[in-house]
């Protein structure tokens, strides 16, 4: 799965890359964007709390990765 | 994942050079946070600083330090050892360059405990392309984990780590943008915890079961997918959303979904409500109790990889300290974050509470995190 998974990523990169090529134009212009740079719609609006919401799952959850946490011990026995 | 992968992204990234767009750096800022996280007879308090300053226009530097307090007397604890308290710090150290059209980051995290170190280096770029629409973000992180154990001075194991990272961000329309994020991972030496036992069958014990050693296979390589989306609805809110799977060597599979609202009140509000579910299938070598010592090549009892699932509700509330600025201060924030975590397993029993072996109460437990922090912008 792990080749898999990437294999599509790569795909879907490589098509994006080669559109950018072709001569795409963006669909959404930079004064449309109005919405998109208000503080509701912001991803990263709390990094440091993110950060440690992050660490408490990956400390007790089986899965990690994709979710923008890093390493680290857990104290989590 | 072969290098020829992370070369052939860096070159697509660069054949799309000619719709790039300008990069600008992060915003600098300061935040002052405690947490606190108190569930299944462990709490483990602390705080963590995160500072973020630039150095000209092309240069930000960026450092958090980060404490855990714990205090366990966790179900795995009491069911074969004695409680304990521990300290664990981190100190992490970034640095995020504009080169060109993209941005680079690099960085080193380092994190102490009395029996336990783990030192991870990092490096990315971003880069914006088809006129801001996107942006692609690549990253590899290379960690090595020292493991100690406090009864034994002379006991040290090492791991090592690989981490590659993919990242899509994707603006839609107008109104909308979404994230594709690949994660893959590789682990390879002692994965074990040197505390941790697994339970088997002994009908010579008074209890029924004795307890013996975990044993871990030493490689383990997993893959994560996650797809994240927020939504415009008006000026004060927004609805977002996401998934993500994983699966990896160990034979774990999991899934995780999570749904949110943020919504601004009287413009120095903001409230932010969300609800997330994940569940997990248990790895190959796990079971809560197995039939007798040495049952297989590879034992595990261990929570984390057992079957079993989790729910979220977290609630965020911001308040707007410094809408006007104060000093060199351009905007504050007072944070407060509640969240409820509620385990459930399937395959982890409850052994403290006695009954017949093997048929014991189905263990679960609320967990409480709070979070409360200042974050100054300037």
């Amino acid at each position: 799965m792990f080749t898999v998974l990437f294999r599509i990523i790569l795909l879907v990169v490589t098509v994006g890359a080669l559109a950018g090529c072709a001569g795409l134009e963006p669909w959404v212009k930079p004064y449309e964007r109005a919405n998109l740079a208000t503080e509701v719609m912001k991803f990263d609006r709390n990094p440091v709390s993110d950060a440690y919401l992050n660490h408490v799952y990956e400390a007790r959850e089986g899965a990690r990765g994709a979710s923008g946490s890093s390493g680290g011990g857990c104290g989590c026995n | 994942m072969r290098p020829g992968y992370l070369t052939s992204l860096l070159l697509l990234t660069g054949l799309a050079a000619g719709s790039l767009h300008a990069q600008v750096l992060p915003e600098e800022r300061a935040d002052i946070l405690y947490h606190s996280y108190d569930g299944g007879g462990v709490k483990i308090t602390g705080p963590s600083f995160l500072a973020r300053a630039n150095v000209g226009d092309k240069v930000s530097l960026s450092s958090n330090y980060y404490v855990d307090s714990i205090s366990s007397a966790s179900i795995d604890v009491l069911s074969y050892a004695s409680p304990y308290d521990e300290e664990r710090k981190e100190l992490s150290l970034g640095a995020d360059f504009i080169v060109g059209e993209a941005v680079v980051s690099a960085g080193y995290t380092n994190s102490d405990e009395n029996d336990f170190e783990a030192r991870t280096a990092y490096l990315g770029i971003s880069q914006e392309i088809f006129g801001g629409l996107t942006t692609v973000k690549l990253g590899f992180a290379k960690g090595k984990d020292t493991v100690g154990q406090v009864t034994d001075p002379l006991f040290s194991e090492d791991a090592d780590r690989r981490i590659y990272r993919l990242g899509v961000s994707q603006v839609m329309t107008k109104n909308l943008v979404v994230n594709f994020d690949f994660e893959g991972v590789s682990d390879e030496g002692y994965l074990n915890n040197p505390y941790r036992q697994v339970r088997f069958l002994d009908p010579m014990d008074a209890r029924g079961y004795r307890f013996q050693q975990e044993v871990y296979p030493n490689t383990r390589s997993s893959s994560a997918l996650a797809v994240t989306g927020r939504y415009f609805v008006d000026i004060n809110s927004a609805v977002y959303g996401g998934a993500r799977v994983y699966d990896d060597t160990w034979g774990i599979n999991a899934w995780n979904a999570q749904a949110g609202y943020t919504y601004r009140w009287r413009d120095r509000w903001l409230f932010d409500l969300s609800f997330r579910h994940y569940d997990q299938s248990a790895a190959d070598f796990y079971s809560d109790l197995f039939p007798f010592q040495d049952a297989q090549n590879f034992l595990g009892r261990d929570k984390e990889i057992s079957t079993y699932t989790t729910q979220t509700v977290k609630l965020d509330i911001t308040y707007e300290l410094l809408p006007n600025g104060w000093g060199i201060a351009e905007r504050g924030t007072a944070n407060l974050s509640l969240a409820r975590i509620m385990f459930d397993y399937d395959d982890f029993r409850d052994i403290l509470t006695g009954g017949a072996v093997g048929d014991e109460p189905l263990y679960s437990f609320d967990a409480d995190v709070l979070q409360f922090y200042l974050s100054f912008w300037f």
